[in-house]
């Protein structure tokens, strides 16, 4: 592929190295798709290191509040690609109307309900050994510190006090009953990364990444709390070249990370992803 | 504070002499001791070339007002609350970072000793390393430990700074004496280091630029340099192939092999072998969703192939080429670091994993503890390895294992141990420990011919005298003596002195690591018991464990195991292990007739049902 995406090529091949680990691992797998570029990239990754096929369910957690072309793109996406596509809700914290759009609950509260939990009792349901998830190291701090293979308690809670060692693409494969894995093996790729493999791999995404009106979606989220940054890319090649050039942080627009110094610890040490 | 900023330009990457350069990253590792400026350096780096987020720094400089103390700079790479707190890392994190020349990614290690699975784990993965040193405090405990780890988790290029120059005036002579002090530390472990450079992580001193102002007696790189002249590792393209079966799927009607390509080149219709089983089939195709197909993988590449035999091949099979296969062996010589809670004792069964290979094991024996910080030798009778040691042990494993050197083949020649559900140890090989046990399989000396036969006919036991202690003189006087004192009863001897066994090793055996003498001559002599003979060996004294592994093996095959030690002047920690122990006092007569009151009841022909195994 030459010198120039030499480094895609790597990413790429350890992220498939990662992927085909947890499913020789874990008879009860499951990939979370929030149908943003990252998740679709992992996707991507999922039928390359299968040779087109995604032999385990993709789970979507719907908050109810996703922008709607995110929830048209998850549909035409699952049928034309043909997977099986599972879908979690809260219900009853949406039943009660315990949102933060609501006014009933703070924007970490509203994460936690509508994300942490609904992912939660799902896993409980399905019985998932393990999630495979697309969080990447330098999306913010505490994810700089996550492992390929996350366990987590019961509970849920990430002890990020007390990891396991992960040595030599040795993972943590043995855990006791009642826990589960999260793995995450888009964990070495930057922003700057996904874009230049959306765009040598020619993924798909939804339209709202692209600039409207001088704007555009850098992190997708539910709409109440994800607002648009300031850009003219509108294709993929631009959206690289303007991720170069900027110094501003990817999440910056994501509300319920700025609320307080620890806010986001505090919600990724209850498990959010 | 303002300092020249060095990159974020989007422009290909070229070196000096103008060639595009490869865009893989290269990964950089901090260590180091405690509180000696790791993270400091990393915000620092960051700043002075123009690389922090924008309001990253207003964002830390409002928490550390908030929390009342002097701006961080370490609270870009603590994120955590905890870390914050107390002023610690101790979780290793990673952080994208570009100069004109290459990518980055810098890898922050905890300093604190609580935290060092972590650092192990941020090391690992690293292509080199900087290894701070704080001018105020020199070399400490970490500092000495990561410096052995690094050397043995193969990160060989390594640049030492000595940070906080600020707080000893910009002192030449104490960077000087640090230098000496640690210099001497790493001659010991063999590592080279490029560069030692004085810096002061906080004040940005020798960071991004050259701070000729305080350090004018200091004419070398800065840190950003020490950085760029580091290399990525060559591609493992030309080293033998191994690809270790990782999976194997039915998809479409095809039965693919999956893996990543660890070292070497594969073709389509090249002849596959497969340890430790040594099935044999050929490359059918290289299997390719979306893309073009391709006749060739290679090195780093995560692939799926699909053979023109169906053989029945399983994840941890390794795949190679004929002509420069993998050894394979039960028993693995091999330098191991303990992180586990509870430490490892010999004979306790844990797992090990070797690229995809999973193996039920045990410590068998263990020949040296090093403290990993004082490189002290802690013992070579020790029966356990604690936490944050390292030891030379051997592991013997259930079923047996395709691995390689380190040094030859790294990914082949490295492992993990799991411990019930933790990842508790890893380590590298240093060759096949060629055990009695395993180095006696039926076929080289039982035939059809039970022990009880032989007995019957011989009149009595097969045995193994292993003698020790003593001068050579002493020795020989004894074992001639005794040889005809056992032929004038009938006995079938044969001496095994260790200067036979050298002889036949140098012809054929050539550069074989210590102990190797030992063991070859420990299967020799077991093999002569197991047909029936009484051997006098002569032998060095080896480990107490690998005695009592002698004599596991030959009374498994009903033979008669006695370790005879001639104490010398000075007794040694042989003696008090032996079965029989001759006074130094005692006249040659006098010892040959001890000796044969303990072992002629004992080898004398009984009847009883012997345990045969083939
Ligand atoms: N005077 C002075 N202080 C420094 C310098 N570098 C770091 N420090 C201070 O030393 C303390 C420890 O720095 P850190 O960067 O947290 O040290 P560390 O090596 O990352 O520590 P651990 O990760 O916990 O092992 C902080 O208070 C820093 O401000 C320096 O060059 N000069
Ligand atoms: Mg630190």
């Amino acid at each position: 592929m030459g010198k120039l995406y030499e480094h895609l090529d790597e990413l790429e091949n350890q992220s498939i190295f990662i992927i085909r680990e947890a499913f020789n691992k874990f008879e009860n797998l499951a990939m979370l798709w929030s149908i943003g570029k990252d998740s679709n990239v992992l996707l991507w990754l999922i039928r390359k290191a299968f040779f087109g096929h995604v032999p385990f369910p993709v789970v979507h957690v719907d908050t109810n509040y996703k922008i709607p072309e995110m929830i048209e793109f998850r549909d035409r996406l699952a049928r034309e690609w043909g997977f099986e596509l599972v879908v979690g809700q809260n219900k009853k914290a949406l039943l009660a109307g315990n949102t933060f759009p609501n006014g009933k609950a703070t924007r970490v509260e509203c994460c936690s309900l509508l994300k942490t939990e609904a992912l939660q009792e799902l896993i409980a349901q399905k019985g998932y050994e393990a999630i495979l998830l697309g969080i990447r190291r330098d999306e913010e701090g505490t994810r700089a510190k996550e492992r390929y293979f996350s366990p987590r308690k019961q509970s849920f809670e990430w002890d990020f006090r007390d990891q396991p060692p992960e040595l030599w693409d040795q993972f943590k494969t043995d855990f006791e009953p009642g826990t589960h894995l999260r793995v995450h093996p888009l964990l070495h790729w930057t922003e700057v990364n996904v874009w230049e493999y959306i765009e040598r791999e020619n993924i798909p995404v939804v339209s709202l990444y692209f600039a409207q009106n001088g704007g555009r979606y850098r992190s997708l989220g539910c709409a109440p709390c994800t607002s648009r940054v300031p850009s003219n890319a509108t294709t993929v090649a631009e959206i690289v070249a303007e991720l170069k050039q900027t110094r501003i942080a990817e999440r910056s627009t994501r509300a319920q990370d700025q609320e307080a110094e620890d806010a986001f610890e505090r919600l990724r040490a209850q498990g959010y992803m | 504070m303002a300092k020249r900023a060095v990159h974020r330009e989007d422009e290909p990457l070229k070196n000096l002499a103008g060639e595009t350069l490869s865009s893989r990253p290269l990964r950089i590792v901090i260590v180091g001791h405690v509180d000696h400026g790791k993270s400091t350096l990393v915000g620092r780096l960051f700043y002075d070339t123009g690389s922090l987020p924008e309001g990253k720094f207003e964002q830390i400089q409002a928490v550390c007002q908030k929390r009342g103390c002097a701006f961080e700079w370490a609270f870009l790479m603590d994120a955590l609350q905890a870390e914050r707190d107390q002023n610690i890392t101790i979780e290793t994190s990673q952080i994208w970072f570009k100069t004109r020349l290459r990518p980055y990614v810098i890898i922050d290690a905890p300093g604190h000793k609580e935290f060092l699975k972590n650092m192990v784990t941020g090391a690992a993965g690293a292509h080199a390393a900087f290894l701070l040193i704080a001018a105020d405090e020199g070399v400490q405990e970490q500092s000495r430990r990561h410096g052995y780890l690094l050397s043995l988790l193969g990160v060989r290029q390594v640049s030492v700074l000595v940070n906080k120059m600020d707080l000893v005036g910009y002192s030449q002579e104490t960077f000087d004496s640090i230098v000496r002090d640690y210099q001497v530390f790493l001659n010991e472990l063999g590592v080279e280091p490029r560069s030692f450079i004085p810096i002061s992580a906080r004040n940005g001193d020798n960071v991004a630029d050259h701070a000729e102002a305080v350090m004018p007696w200091y004419r070398g790189l800065n840190a950003i340099e020490a950085l760029d002249s580091f290399e990525l590792p060559a591609a493992k393209h030309d080293l033998p192939l191994r690809f270790p079966v990782q999976d194997i799927y039915r998809f479409d009607h095809r039965r693919i092999v999956a893996g990543r390509i660890e070292s070497g080149t594969l073709r389509v219709g090249d002849r596959l072998v497969f340890s430790p089983d040594g099935k044999e089939s050929v490359i059918k195709s290289i299997e390719v969703w979306n893309g073009p197909s391709r006749q060739t993988a290679r090195a780093g590449e995560s692939v799926g192939i699909t053979l023109s035999e169906q053989i029945f091949i399983e994840r941890g099979h390794i795949a190679s080429h004929e002509q420069h296969p993998p050894q394979c062996s039960r028993h693995l010589q091999a330098r191991l670091f303990w992180m586990g809670r509870r430490p490892l004792e010999i004979g306790r069964r844990v797992k090990v994993k070797l690229a995809t290979q999973e193996s039920e094991c045990e410590l068998a024996s263990i020949e040296r503890v090093v403290d990993s910080s004082t490189l002290e030798l802690l013992g070579t009778e020790r029966r356990q390895v604690a936490r944050n040691e390292i030891a030379e042990v051997t592991l013997e494993t259930r079923s047996p294992v395709a691995f390689d050197a380190y040094e030859q083949i790294p990914a082949l020649g490295r492992f993990v141990i799991v411990d019930q559900y933790d990842l508790a140890g890893g380590g590298i090989i240093l060759g096949n420990a060629l055990q009695p046990r395993q180095a006696l399989p039926g076929k080289l000396f039982v035939g059809r011919v039970s022990p009880d036969e032989r007995a019957r006919a011989h009149g009595h036991q097969g045995a193994l005298l292993w003698i020790s202690g003593g001068s050579k003189e002493l020795k020989k006087q004894v074992v001639e003596a005794l040889d005809r004192s056992l032929f004038s009863r009938n006995v079938q001897t044969i001496i095994l002195d260790e200067s036979t066994i050298d002889s036949s090793l140098h012809g054929s055996l050539p550069s074989q690591p210590a102990g190797d003498r030992l063991l070859f001559g420990l299967l020799l002599a077991s093999g002569f018991a197991a047909a029936g003979l009484v051997v006098l060996a002569i032998l060095e004294d080896g480990t107490h464990e690998l005695r009592e592994k002698c004599r596991k093996k030959i009374e498994s095959l009903s033979g008669v195991f006695v370790h005879i030690h001639l104490k010398p002047e000075q007794p040694d920690s042989h003696s008090e292990f032996a079965d029989v122990l001759v006074e130094p006092s005692k006249s040659v007569e006098d010892s040959v007739l001890q000796i044969l009151e303990r072992i002629l009841p004992e080898i004398k022909y009984k009847s009883k049902k012997w345990f045969y195994e083939i």
